[in-house]
């Protein structure tokens, strides 16, 4: 006989309260998270890909127009967005480690400190968004207009529609990626909450890895963002 | 050439036919003839490489030569003989216009006449076409934007059906017509009734009066590239690329001049993008590929003019 | 094997744990969850069916007489994004896919039952999107949503259709992700990779593309969906973009898109063949790589729905012979069901009729793809009705007779009751008729030059007696799909109660009672056996109940 153990999402009694149900073993359920987690962020990649490919056939057809559109985004804020990406996701493996070695009270340090880098990312982007609306580079908009000229040739103007194509990738991507780094932060929100009922330690921190897996992504996802919205055409 | 699609759709379904055939026949006869019956047990058979080979090997080769036909054909479809008679199509919802060389206008309704190449030069004002005419077995998308072309060449005078075969909206099933096929004589006949400006003329007027005529001048001494000859010949840009000089690139060319720059040249001029219609635009690009088109005689010097230094 | 027992002294099955509605809503029973996705998949179909049959009664005359050009537009959009979005992708797999994997190799529940919960009410969400979308006035951009029409130039709901089918497609990507990790991950002692029935193999190929493909897709409809909310250039010309970008990134998702609605299809064939001819499948290594095949060449082959698009030569060359690459694994498919038949000992139940019914049908359809794949035939017949017959034959010859099949096959399994067979048989024989007097006249109406999507065709009036052929089969095809429906529902109280195995046949999900406990097996199975061991069932199928 079975011991009793329900079958709806409510309730969860067991032996061991890590275990779920429908695994023999705790390694099996480890290895099946993990798994699940590299084959979601896959189709993240996928997702992503989709904007990748749309922003490389224009880029490559309006060179100039995207040249000129990417040296009128503020540098030195997508500099400071870049490392504090990387920093938060410094603070995710710490907590990851501090979970290894049983540092419970860290765990919720770290954690909160990626939020806050996380939080500061998204404050950051918005200034940016915000500058962006202000100087008139909102595509679709009537009142869209990209001033200057394309690199190297002084009399030829911006076109304009092809500007607005950047821009439209430009807040597409961005968004998208803000939208992944919102849903970061809540998701974090939820494991420093676990974290500080004691939940993660040496032997169970697979949402901790998990999660952690999820920013990195995030993450990659920016380092690719970076260099490839802000940096076209640009020479010290 | 529809009779060679013809053909060999008539052997696909030779092929597909007697495929199919075999496989009725030998999953019935299996049906039947392995029915169970008392005292027979089904003999388990694990499977054959050779036979997986086979089945594999042999329906592809099969299969090579479908697509090698096919890509005959299209090569032929998808490459416009030289000497075509050339109409200019405009699409939109819900109507095809025309526009013959020699200036007739029709909407719906296009004259042609037997035995020539003709060649269609298509762009659409609004949203994507696209011009069937099944009796021709040909069919073109129609894009916004730029130029694609089909050409066909009728053999037996007759009305034909001309249907738009993407869906453009309410009244896609509108937007069907007519190819009228003309004996030579009859098409000559009608083309004379016209008494409309050749297309090419056309373009020459707005050449002048939109000020095209001021920089890009037959001499030396223009701002622009000397454009006679200069359709169907390589172009080298300023960034070393070399492209032909098609119908795609003089329309790009008037709407969007910073695109590709002509070797030597500085990037002044300026954009009709919004300032002229579709039409416009075809009989600007229809005067353009007529310079330096004799009709006897050699065509003019190519169109590597030296640059203003 | 069934040990458990309720208070009331009957056995404890996944039906009679819990009652109440809320023990449906938050289960995490994959049974139950497949169940939740039967009545919804149901539903869809009969919409989407509601909708053919409309179009079908228009076409019976030239002029549009019965609905309007706009409604007719409407009609055959949301057929299309009904039937392929909420019927076609979804329905084995989550069905029969989430139902039976699990039990097939030896596992108590999916990998993550929760996210399988969660895809049902991705699913359901869509689907409630979907119906806000049809009753608000419906959307008329024709399933392929292709730009600038759908961006600039129409007024009826895009972005809520859009956002339908992206809501359903995460239902779609997450299903995919639970049976990768439950194949990797869940299978019993001994069910190696070589054991597994060809069903799970079938899944697993569909499951790669629905994570590979379905988020190109949704990015997609995201930027069309913005770019008709705020006015954006991306896919339209007028404003900088290139539609044909649109149908690059579309087909990119959507031609593998097929493949997922076939390949769990073929995955039953396989395993009825099999029972009904007591032979293990011929060629197991063969049929389990030409599922991989398929999925993996599908993703190469997009193009071919562009082929007069605008596209250069070379890539539709290319495009053309790369379609002809993943026209083999198929055929290898058939040729392997046909010879398992070889020397076999054959019966004709129901299930069976099905597989002879796809087998046959597949053929065709698949045939007719040769054609397409042509580049000189394809610019002939594209966008005409000859595509219309080709597709109809893969998704309703193949697929929905596969669909058929494996719920009659199972339904013992599922239910706990048999169904009456001597209706099963009558439906699955109308269904040959109704079927090809449906869609054969439009291989020749496509040939013969009518354009698809059109709502009025008083031009070409000598396509009328096609036209009235293939609505008579309509007619035929609508009254024979209810039959089913009708005495699944009448089995549920008045059928015979099932044993565990009805049909004798080989496969872990008939070694436990029917229908399963919540648990599936009392302790995990060791797996000895080879898949497909007709040679040490002894016994053949039971003749008629």
């Amino acid at each position: 006989m079975h011991t009793s153990i329900p079958a709806t999402v409510q309730g969860e009694a067991q032996e061991n309260p890590a275990l779920l149900h429908h695994f023999a073993t705790e390694q099996q359920q480890k290895d099946a998270a993990s798994l699940g987690m590299w084959i979601f962020l896959v189709t993240e990649i996928m997702f992503f890909g989709g904007m990748f490919c749309a922003y490389l056939v224009y880029r490559y057809w309006y060179f100039g127009d995207f040249a000129a559109a990417s040296s009128s985004i503020d540098l030195s804020l997508g500099t400071i967005n870049t490392a504090v990406l990387i920093c938060s996701s410094l603070t995710v493996a710490m907590a990851v480690r501090c979970a290894q070695i049983a540092k419970q009270k860290a765990i919720v340090v770290y954690l909160i400190l990626t939020i806050l880098l996380g939080l500061a990312f998204l404050g950051i982007k918005g200034i940016e968004y915000y500058q962006k609306f202000e100087e008139h580079h909102v595509p679709g908009q009537a009142s869209f207009h990209l001033d200057g000229h394309i690199p190297r040739h002084p009399d030829v103007p911006v076109n304009q529609r092809h500007a607005q194509i950047y821009f439209s990738l430009y807040f597409a991507m961005t968004g998208m990626h803000a939208l992944h780094m919102i849903i970061g932060v809540g998701l974090f929100s939820y494991l420093t909450y676990k974290a500080w009922k004691g939940v993660y330690g040496p032997g169970y921190y697979t949402p901790l890895e998990n999660g952690g897996l999820y920013w990195h992504f995030v993450d990659i996802v920016w380092i690719y963002l970076f260099p490839l919205l802000y940096l076209i055409d640009r020479h010290p | 050439m529809a009779s060679n699609v013809d053909a060999l759709f008539v052997f696909l379904l030779v092929v597909s036919a007697m495929m199919s055939l075999l496989i009725f026949t030998m999953v019935i006869f299996f049906a039947v003839r392995y029915r169970r019956q008392p005292g027979r047990r089904a003999q388990q058979i694990d499977g054959s490489h050779a036979l997986e080979i086979t089945w594999s090997v042999i329906p592809f080769c099969v299969f090579i030569v479908f697509f090698i036909w096919g890509a005959l054909i299209y090569f032929k479809e998808r490459t416009p003989p030289a000497d075509s008679t050339e109409v200019y199509t405009v699409a939109k919802q819900w109507m095809w216009k025309f526009e013959h060389m020699e200036g007739q206008r029709e909407i719906n309704e296009l004259h042609v006449p037997a035995g020539r190449n003709v060649k269609m030069i298509m762009t659409s004002q609004d949203a994507i076409h696209s011009f069937f005419v099944p009796a021709f077995r040909i069919k073109q998308d129609v894009l916004p934007g730029r130029y694609t072309v089909a050409w066909f060449q009728a053999t037996k005078p007759g009305t034909y059906h001309l249907f738009c075969a993407e869906y453009c909206g309410t009244m896609h099933s509108g937007m069907v017509g007519d190819v009228v096929v003309m004996e030579p004589k009859d098409y000559q006949a009608w083309m004379g009734g016209g008494g409309s400006q050749p297309l090419a003329l056309t373009g020459e007027k707005l050449f002048s009066e939109l000020g095209c005529v001021t920089c890009h001048r037959t001499d030396t001494q223009g701002r622009g590239p000397n454009l006679v000859g200069v359709f169907g010949k390589p172009v080298l840009l300023e960034d070393g690329r070399k492209i032909t000089a098609d119908e795609n690139y003089i329309r790009e060319s008037i709407l969007q001049p910073a695109a590709k720059i002509v070797n030597g040249f500085k990037p002044i001029m300026p954009t009709f993008q919004g300032q002229i219609s579709d039409e416009q635009l075809n009989a600007l690009v229809a005067y353009v590929k007529s310079l330096g088109q004799q009709p006897s005689g050699p065509a003019k010097d190519v169109a590597a003019a030296s640059p203003q230094p | 094997m069934a040990t458990a027992v309720l208070e009331s002294g009957e056995r404890e099955t996944y039906l009679n744990r819990e009652y109440g509605i809320k023990s449906w809503l938050l289960t995490v029973d994959h049974k139950r969850i497949a169940l939740l996705y039967l009545i919804g998949i149901t539903f869809f179909f009969f919409i989407g069916g509601f909708f053919a049959l409309l179009i079908r009664l228009e076409l019976l005359t030239p002029a549009g007489d019965l609905v309007q050009a706009d409604t007719y537009n409407k009609l055959f959009t949301m057929h299309g994004q009904v039937m392929v979005f909420f019927f076609l992708i979804p329905a084995v797999p989550a069905v029969l896919g989430n139902f039976l994997i699990p039990i097939m190799i030896g596992a108590r529940d999916l990998a993550f039952p929760r996210i399988n919960l969660l895809s049902w009410y991705l699913y359901m969400a869509g689907g409630v999107l979907m119906l806000y979308t049809i009753l608000n006035g419906g959307v008329d951009t024709g399933w392929t949503f292709y730009t600038p029409l759908s961006t600039e130039f129409l007024k009826t709901n895009v972005v809520t259709a859009a956002l339908a089918v992206f809501v359903a497609g995460f239902s779609s990507i997450l299903t995919g992700l639970n049976f990768i990790v439950t194949t990797h991950r869940m299978r019993a002692p001994g069910m190696t990779w070589n054991r597994l029935p060809l069903f799970v193999w079938a899944h697993y190929a569909t499951s790669l593309i629905q994570i590979l493909g379905t988020p190109v897709l949704a990015i997609t409809l995201v930027l069309v969906a913005l770019e008709r909310l705020f006015h954006l250039g991306i896919f339209n010309p007028s404003l900088g973009g290139d539609p044909l970008l649109f149908q690059h990134l579309f087909w990119f998702y959507s031609h593998p898109a097929v493949y997922i609605m076939i390949l769990p299809g073929m995955g039953i064939v396989s395993e009825i063949v099999c029972c009904f001819s007591r032979k293990r499948i011929f060629g197991y290594k063969a049929m389990a790589l030409a599922l991989l095949g398929i999925a993996v060449v599908g993703f190469l082959v997009w193009a071919h729905h562009m082929f007069v698009a605008g596209i250069s030569l070379y890539a539709a060359l290319i495009f053309s012979l790369l379609s002809y690459f993943v026209a083999v694994p198929s055929a290898i498919k058939v040729f392997n069901w046909t010879s398992t038949m070889y020397k076999g000992s054959i019966t004709y139940q129901t299930p069976m009729l099905y597989a002879f019914g796809f087998i046959g049908l597949f053929t065709m359809g698949g045939l007719t793809g040769l054609f397409l794949a042509s580049l000189g035939v394809d610019v002939h017949v594209t966008d005409t009705y000859f595509v219309i017959a080709h597709f109809h034959y893969i998704m309703v010859g193949g697929m929905v007779m596969a669909y058929l099949g494996g719920m009659h096959f199972w339904w013992p399994k599922i239910s706990g009751r048999m169904y009456p067979e001597g209706w099963g048989r009558l439906a699955a024989l109308l269904v040959f008729v109704g079927f090809n007097l449906t869609f054969f006249p439009q291989f020749v109406l496509g040939y013969m030059g009518m354009p698809r999507r059109y709502w009025d065709y008083s031009h070409m009036p000598e396509f009328q007696i096609l036209n009235v052929l293939s609505t008579a089969g309509a007619t035929i095809l609508a009254v024979r799909y209810l039959l089913p429906m009708i005495y699944f529902l009448w089995s549920m109280r008045y059928g015979k109660p099932a044993p565990a195995n009805p049909w004798n046949a080989a496969g872990l999900e008939w070694m436990i009672p029917s229908p399963p406990s919540t648990y599936n097996f009392d302790e995990q199975p060791v797996v000895t056996w080879e898949a497909y061991n007709y040679d040490e069932i002894k016994e053949e199928v039971p003749v008629a109940h």
